[in-house]
């Protein structure tokens, strides 16, 4: 029940993105263009589709987390973290330039996958790719170091040989 | 670059589409519609439960142009400007970026904004003038 839902959901998902236009790469690189705003031919859809979508999350997340327990879980999954580190910013950077190259971002891509042909797939694996990788790397960055929290082993000498 | 139409009223409707879906998401299951969040974790390891709903959640993205295409007679097709070469670098800085961020514009621009979180909010100002940078570079200086 709870799998055929989050089809559902995914599908009302997407076809906002088809309905929003947003689904075109096109319309969201004529928004990311404000050159055009003085040149012509400026879009700016992608504002309205994010104000629409702001809108009614804000209600809808209001009233749902009211309630105890999301309907088919134990309890809500909320982000945690609230320091600005530099990963909130390194990440949102090199993501932003992806997105300026082809404008296509990850819900777009998924969008394109049936109707984009072999430029869709090339973008979609790609960016498995750079998913993959900065899971890899961000699971080494968070994996405590042995060396450092464990006393000094002071009977064996060639210990010392683990500092770089 | 192709001409498109500015979409006022059907862009507050498909943005609408996409609030109603992430507030559903969260009523179901209690977690933040971020595609690449739920993009990343069909890869292994599989570290927590749920995969089969996220592989469910996905291929409803996927198979909705079919369904608009059932509703509305033609199928949307994107129009994708950009070359092969160009089109693998943007999947990877796209994929990284988003992973390395904790989320893209789904989960930061909309969730998070919508939860007023000032991690969401640097995040989304962040992007949007990075990839405004980038089209300018790519479009009127290079």
């Amino acid at each position: 029940m709870v799998i055929l839902v989050q089809f559902a959901i995914g599908l009302v998902f997407g076809l906002g993105l088809i309905v929003a236009g947003m689904s075109d790469p096109a319309k969201v690189l004529n928004f990311l263009d404000l050159a055009a705003i003085s040149s012509g031919g400026w879009d700016a859809s992608l504002a309205f589709v994010m104000v629409g979508a702001i809108v009614v999350t804000f209600i809808g997340f209001k009233l749902v987390l009211r309630r105890r327990q999301p309907i088919f879980g134990e309890h809500f999954h909320l982000p945690t973290a609230t320091d600005l580190n530099a990963r909130i910013v390194a990440g949102p950077a090199i993501f932003g330039i992806g997105w300026g190259l082809a404008g296509f971002c990850p819900g777009p891509g998924l969008t394109a996958a049936l109707t984009g042909g072999a430029a869709a797939w090339l973008f979609l694996a790609a960016m498995f790719a750079g998913m993959a990788g900065a899971r890899f790397l961000a699971a080494r960055q968070t994996m405590p170091a042995p060396v450092r929290t464990s006393p000094p082993d002071t009977r064996n000498p060639t210990s010392a040989g683990d500092t770089p | 670059m192709t001409a498109t139409e500015f979409t006022p009223v059907a862009a507050l409707l498909g943005g609408a589409l996409i609030g109603i879906a992430a507030v559903a998401l969260m009523a179901a299951t209690g977690r933040i519609a971020g595609i690449s969040g739920i993009a990343v974790r069909l890869l292994p390891p599989y570290t927590e439960a749920g995969l089969a709903g996220r592989i469910a959640f996905v291929l409803g993205i996927v198979v909705s142009p079919l369904v608009a295409a059932l509703v509305t007679g033609s199928v949307p097709i994107p129009r994708i400007e950009a070359k092969a070469p160009l089109l693998a670098l943007a999947g990877l800085l796209v994929g990284f970026g988003a992973v390395w961020g904790n989320g893209c514009t789904s989960g930061h621009g909309v969730c998070g904004l919508s939860r007023l979180s000032m991690r969401s909010l640097v995040a989304t100002a962040v992007f949007m003038a990075t990839a405004m940078a980038t089209v300018f570079l790519i479009r009127h200086i290079l």
